[in-house]
């Protein structure tokens, strides 16, 4: 990695005079937001990523245009055919057409994916700087009960909640988000901890700057760098939690679409009709790859001295 | 070193009985009452009712009820399933737990011949072929839900060629396929460890002077880096049983494989409460008995680690 930092370096360095020679000023004028943008662009995997979601976020926006056929349209006489021009990705085993199936899935996808990282960060940062900030024994309380949810294995966690509050869309947005939020917990309280003994912390006490208003202004912007990558990361990870679920018959219920329901209608159709099952994996896999694709090239860009 | 371990064995009970309080709880939460799940559809007398409840402490207040458990637990006893009347949760326990050990140690032993190996040739071969091949790999492998990689092996090696069994787990030959998916998911994982871990050690400076002192680089290698890469690696596998025992629940269940992760889910359908929370506190005191075992390895193993 190394000889690869000191290659891009010089390869900007080789570039930018003969683009045209920045000022200091056009320097200074160039947001931080400018300059990850910069640095996150570099990254071609990344790139590939973003475009990716940006393109799953117009499919679950205008699935009703662009799918072919209603997602709970039944066509008995169609169960379990396989491909045809008209239904390019099959039947699934009462008939109803697996592409539309799949792009309205998407919805449920990105809304658990999104609703649960959301949830879950807000916990994890609340809970993560009160710990951090105020340290000593609410520190040590919180600290054990993040070490008590990491115990857990999320899935079994999450299987049981989902089976005694009744499985739906917001039972599984819910119960993913309270689930999830230990380890960003972790980063911020650790981040805030070393921020706490800072000179410009010290600083705005003495102006009589309150707790709140440390935390709020002075604290959290340092750590949102970590804390949007490990968002990002996350993303991916929820996803495949809920198709899980889905999977097992906890998640969305039917007739709604969602992958990982329609990989347990591909499960128990295996042997009579194999390729309702292929499909919808591949598009989780996608999808997930996609967003950690964002994490790593986001990591880079906001966060260089992570790089791994 | 003792004072640490003393602290930590504390904090990991701590941690323990929370999550015991926080399963039980949960448990509470779920609709309907064990002895309407009990009874079915049998007709039966209040006296009938009024017998059940008290033989099982259900009449009691959930403290009571949460007391009673922790105390027979802490003895051995895990009470008795409330649907298979009368078979203790302890031995449904011992009869499922070898089967999900034995899968998961093969899965690990598998991973870490393919993957150790793979992450050392990637970083000594740095920004080869081999190299990007083997971590396009391992980044497909992390966003591949296992479950559906378990759906593609029984169509490609049952359904199609017919080498292998599609669930089951008489012979050997059961064994192959849920080994494989479990591998690949670990295999990913360590591969990217093992790679960062040995880009680490290359980089220092006994490396550089093994090297100038005129040993060979294949000696280099094998004696000084592969050497100090390996104990990161091999601690942080102790912080990973929580995602391979989430792992291991929907791969038991896709190859129906008699095991820990099967029996939780089949019960999680049943709302077989005693056996529920069996589990969930079983899996969780591995995990955190793992941690506690893997920190007090890491410092005993590494000198140069030091806790206050």
């Amino acid at each position: 990695m190394a000889t690869q930092t000191t290659q891009a370096s010089l390869d900007q360095a080789a570039t930018v005079p003969a683009l045209a020679p920045l000022s200091e000023r056009d320097r200074a004028r160039q947001t931080e937001l400018q300059r990850s943008w910069r640095r996150f662009r570099r990254y071609r995997p990344g790139l590939v990523g973003l475009t990716f979601i940006l393109g799953l976020f117009l499919v679950a926006i205008f699935a009703g245009p662009i799918a072919p056929h209603a997602p709970n349209a039944v066509q008995t006489r169609l169960r379990g055919d396989a491909p045809t021009r008209e239904y390019p990705l099959g039947n699934d085993s009462v008939g109803r057409d697996v592409l539309s199936r799949i792009i309205y899935g998407t919805r449920v996808a990105l809304m658990v994916g999104l609703g649960a990282t959301a949830i879950a960060v807000t916990i994890g940062v609340v809970v993560g700087a009160t710990a951090g900030y105020f340290g000593g024994r609410v520190d040590a309380v919180l600290s054990r009960v993040v070490d008590a949810l990491m115990a857990f294995p999320t899935l079994a966690l999450l299987i049981t909640l989902a089976a005694v509050l009744g499985p739906s869309l917001v039972t599984v947005v819910i119960a993913i988000g309270t689930t999830v939020w230990a380890s960003y917990a972790r980063v911020v309280r650790a981040d805030v901890l070393s921020l706490r003994e800072r000179d410009y912390i010290t600083a705005a006490r003495a102006t009589g700057a309150g707790h709140a208003r440390i935390v709020v202004r002075h604290m959290l912007p340092n750590v949102l760098g970590p804390i949007i990558v490990l968002a990002s990361l996350a993303v991916g990870n929820i996803i495949i939690l809920e198709s899980a679920l889905s999977f097992l018959g906890l998640g969305v219920q039917p007739p709604a679409a969602s992958w990982g329901g329609m990989l347990a209608d591909g499960r128990a159709y295996i042997r009579t009709y194999p390729h309702i099952a292929i499909a919808p994996g591949i598009v989780i896999s996608l999808t997930v790859l996609a967003f950690n694709l964002l994490g790593d090239g986001l990591r880079d860009a906001i966060d260089p001295r992570q790089r791994i | 070193m003792l004072r640490y371990a003393v602290v930590r064995l504390l904090q990991g009970i701590v941690v323990i009985f929370l999550v015991s309080i926080a399963t039980f709880v949960i448990m509470q939460l779920a609709p309907g009452n064990p002895v309407d799940i009990m009874i079915g559809e049998a007709q039966v007398t209040q006296e009938q009712i009024d017998a059940i409840t008290r033989k099982w402490g259900l009449d009691r207040p959930w403290y009571e009820q949460y007391g009673t458990w922790l105390l027979n637990v802490v003895q051995g006893d895990f009470g008795q399933s409330v649907i298979r009347t009368g078979v203790p949760v302890r031995e449904m326990l011992l009869e499922a737990a070898p089967m999900t050990v034995r899968l998961n140690l093969l899965a690990l032993a598998v991973a870490a011949m393919v993957a150790v190996p793979a992450g050392i040739l990637a970083s000594v071969k740095r920004n080869s072929l081999f190299d990007y091949a083997s971590m396009l790999g391992a980044t497909l492998g992390v966003a591949l839900p296992n479950y559906w990689v378990g759906l593609m092996l029984i169509i490609l090696f049952s359904l199609q060629l017919g080498w292998l069994p599609p669930f089951g787990s008489e012979s050997w030959r059961g064994y192959i396929l849920p080994v494989m998916v479990l591998a690949v998911g670990e295999m990913a994982v360590l591969a990217r460890l093992t790679r960062g871990a040995m880009m680490e050690v290359l980089g220092q400076d006994y490396i550089t002077t093994a090297r100038a002192k005129g040993l060979r680089y294949g000696v280099v290698i094998r004696r000084h880096a592969v050497r100090n890469a390996l104990l990161p690696v091999v601690t942080i596998l102790g912080y990973r049983l929580a995602f391979v025992l989430s792992g291991t629940i929907v791969v038991e269940t896709v190859f129906a494989w008699p095991g820990i992760g099967r029996l939780f889910i089949d019960s999680v359908y049943r709302l077989d409460y005693q056996v529920v929370q069996a589990i969930v506190l079983l899996l969780s005191t591995i995990v955190v008995l793992g941690n506690l075992l893997t920190d007090l390895a890491y410092a005993y193993v590494d000198p140069r680690i030091r806790y206050d």
